[in-house]
């Protein structure tokens, strides 16, 4: 019997449309644009100006603030426009343009391809690494990597390293793709990263559908002490960090706290590489795979792609967008998010980019609630999405806050599923804007 | 059979007098007194408990003007100067007095002016898709659409045109009462001085984009070109991030303004149409590059 969460979830067809592809290098684009927000919290801040000639993997933004990460130059080439540019927010925001010259890195990057496995630098060392290079949350929350290694003095000490290989994502073979070509990258990443924590215990969780990434990684791991892989049964959202976490250790994450809690630190495989590059190659974050899939794409495919690339370039690596296309989403078709544009940059956030033909693309009219609560079946965190909509809507924002709406991982199973089309998740995405602002309004008050 | 009755009657009347006297005694222990004046306030006020007073309602208003000393902090927008002046001679303090105003809509966006770049087709509510994203026109700043002020507005002030897709303000019952200010996620409604038959002037734009990219989105967007600023006999204008914006205080209604915009992003209310100048010059320029040359 193969281990998951308890509550809800539902099962989604996975469309791996892509899993066969080997992720390919993409040529520069002649442009990137990097937005200093990158992450959750504070944006960086930026130290280049314009006309300043950058080389791959400077920093051009710095951290500002504790919650907050570096960001780098991705190309080498010049600084053209600091300015406001739409990106995948829907939104236009702050970021540095570059003209593309060439691909010259900075000296301190080791580029050689060999699998560097002897750990030699110190725990302190790691996190100063980890936080000069970006690295930030790949899974999609891009968190900053090195606040979950500094542990507070008075928590509770980390027992357990879970690393999320779950890509439970329909589409998405970003994860899938990585795990299978730098499983050696992904165990060292893992080592290293127990070390940082000091636990002596790690668990990779892979949802069962990718037999072969299971399969490589059990190879890698078998003279290894500490770590081992669990397959996951395969249901959305297996990936959701507490889902995660319940499905492994058994422990529930309580509601508003850290997994730190219980005694786990979850970190994505792909931030797991991205650890690796940086602590053994010194190679700061400044790409990553991202899928670009489609039932309509000739040829789905998992690219290795610079930050600040814009989408644009990605579609035409795939041969273009096709004609019937009605929506491209950044991200899965679960929790991603329709573009307003083409040209808005890949951020660290990015996983994947979905073309969805017309006919399926447009959202079916909303239905009276017919109360059939297949919404609290399918809700992994035990909340009634149909009443949060309800009290969302008529503004009942601390009743909201006492149902726990604040619980909500967003993953769109109750939109999914609702027989009448009701917009639930946009509803209590309100309701948790309106809560936090509440909360903020009411903290600051005091 | 009489001992039976007077039993029954003395026993009642015994439990009544005990009860009476419990009463009593909780009745005069527990007493809440409450100035009688607060409930002849609430008389006196609309009763639409709006919210407008920045207070949860009309009860709440009464009670903070009875009770607090100085009042010349509060004031009712939909009861106007009338009820304000009839409560200040009721408790003998003074108010302020305050010019009635309404809501104005800055926006001049209509479907011909600011064409659509994509599609929206998420839950009909202007908060939700202001979250999803800057809108489905090219203009970052303009109205959704999607009515959620008209929802909120408890006085039947607002409607949706259906050929311009933009809220309508009903100047006649429109109370001021700042519910569609609070409401709009792009923050389009302000509220403005009502004068004497609703004369009003005003920047109908809060596009901060730089001049070329607004244009480009809305024919009717404010180009921060100057103009106005510079026709002002009053320095009633002035530019921020972008957009103009006419000073309620200092215009004088001179109408030198509004002929003078390129893009027809100032609006005047209320006037009778000018004899001489009667057309408002339209959007004749067509690109940032002719208007430049002007």
């Amino acid at each position: 019997m193969l281990k998951t969460f308890p509550k809800g979830g539902l099962h989604v067809p996975d469309n791996k449309l892509s899993e066969k592809e080997a992720i390919q290098s993409i040529n520069l684009p002649k442009t990137v644009q990097i937005p200093i927000a990158q992450h959750i919290g504070a944006p960086a801040k930026i130290i280049v100006e314009r006309n300043d000639k950058v080389r791959t993997g400077q920093v051009i933004a710095k951290s500002s603030g504790f919650i907050s990460a570096n960001i780098h130059s991705p190309v080498t080439g010049t600084v053209t426009k600091i300015d406001t540019f739409l990106d995948s927010s829907g939104y236009k925001n702050p970021m540095v343009s570059i003209r593309v010259e060439e691909d010259n890195w900075i000296e301190e990057v080791d580029l050689s391809t060999e699998v560097n496995s002897e750990i030699t630098v110190s725990k302190e060392e790691i996190l100063q690494r980890i936080q000069n290079a970006g690295i930030v949350g790949l899974g999609g929350a891009t968190f900053p990597s090195h606040i979950k290694l500094m542990v507070p003095e008075h928590a509770k000490a980390p027992e357990i390293l879970l690393i999320n290989g779950v890509e439970c994502e329909p589409y998405l073979t970003a994860d899938h793709r990585l795990m299978l070509e730098k499983p050696d990258e992904i165990i060292i990443g893992v080592q290293i990263l127990m070390k940082a924590l000091g636990v002596s215990r790690a668990a990779i969780g892979i949802e069962n559908n990718k037999k072969d990434a299971i399969k490589i990684l059990s190879e890698r791991i078998k003279n290894i002490k500490g770590i081992e892989i669990v397959p996951l049964k395969v249901k959305y959202p297996q990936g959701g960090e507490k889902q995660l976490i319940k499905a492994i250790i058994k422990k529930e994450v309580p509601a508003g706290k850290l997994p730190l809690e219980v005694g786990a630190v979850v970190y994505n495989v792909g931030t797991t590489f991205a650890v690796y590059e940086a602590v053994q190659k010194n190679k700061p974050l400044i790409e990553r795979v991202v899928t670009v899939t489609g039932k309509s794409l000739v040829k789905p495919s998992n690219f290795w792609v610079r930050i600040g690339t814009p989408i644009e370039h990605l579609l035409q690596a795939v041969g273009g967008v096709p004609e019937n296309t009605g929506k491209i989403i950044n991200g899965g078709p679960m929790m991603g998010k329709a573009l307003k544009d083409y040209t808005v940059p890949v951020t660290k956030g990015t996983s994947g980019i979905l073309l969805i033909p017309k006919e399926k693309s447009n959202r079916r009219p909303m239905q009276p609630c017919v109360r059939c609560a297949k919404c609290v079946d399918v809700c992994p965190m035990g909340l009634e999405p149909f009443l949060l909509m309800a009290l969302s809507d008529n503004k009942l924002v601390e009743r909201s806050k006492d149902d726990n709406i604040l619980s909500c991982i967003e993953c769109g199973s109750c939109s999914y599923i609702c027989p009448s089309s009701r917009p639930l998740l946009d509803y209590i995405r309100l309701g948790k804007a309106d809560v936090n602002k509440f909360l903020k309004s009411q903290k600051d008050g005091k | 059979m009489t001992d039976a009755i007077l039993y029954t009657v003395g026993s009642l009347s015994g439990l009544g007098l005990v009860s009476a006297f419990v009463l009593f005694v909780v009745a005069s222990k527990f007493k809440v007194y409450e100035n009688p004046k607060i409930g002849q306030v609430e008389e006196m006020l609309p009763n639409s408990n709006c919210g407008g007073c920045g207070l949860p309602g009309c009860r709440p208003f009464a009670e903070a003007l009875v009770e607090r000393e100085d009042i010349s902090d509060l004031f009712c927008p939909v009861g106007g100067n009338d009820v304000m002046k009839s409560i200040s001679t009721f408790l003998g303090k003074d108010v302020a007095e305050k010019d009635p105003m309404v809501a104005v809509l800055r926006c001049n966006g209509t479907c011909e002016a600011r064409p659509k770049v994509n599609t929206y087709d998420g839950a009909k509510s202007c908060k939700i898709s202001a979250m999803t994203f800057a809108g489905d026109t090219g203009c970052d700043f303009g109205c959704d659409g999607h009515g959620d002020c008209v929802a909120v507005c408890d006085f039947d002030a607002l409607y949706m045109d259906p050929v311009t897709h933009l809220p309508v303000v009903i100047t006649d019952n429109c109370t001021a009462c700042n519910a569609c200010v609070l409401e709009c996620p792009k923050n389009l409604f302000e509220l403005r001085p009502k004068k004497k038959k609703d004369l009003k002037i005003y920047v109908a734009c809060m596009n901060e984009d730089k001049a070329g990219i607004a244009r480009k989105a809305c024919s009717h967007a404010c180009i921060a070109c100057n103009k106005c600023v510079d026709v002002c006999p009053k320095d009633a204008i002035t530019i921020e991030n972008n957009v103009a914006y006419i000073h309620a205080d200092l215009c004088t209604l001179c109408r030198k303004c509004a002929p003078v915009c390129p893009t027809n992003a100032i609006i005047e209310t209320g006037f009778p149409p000018k004899k001489e100048k009667t057309e408002v010059a339209p959007a004749k320029v067509s690109t940032i590059e002719e208007l430049k040359l002007n």
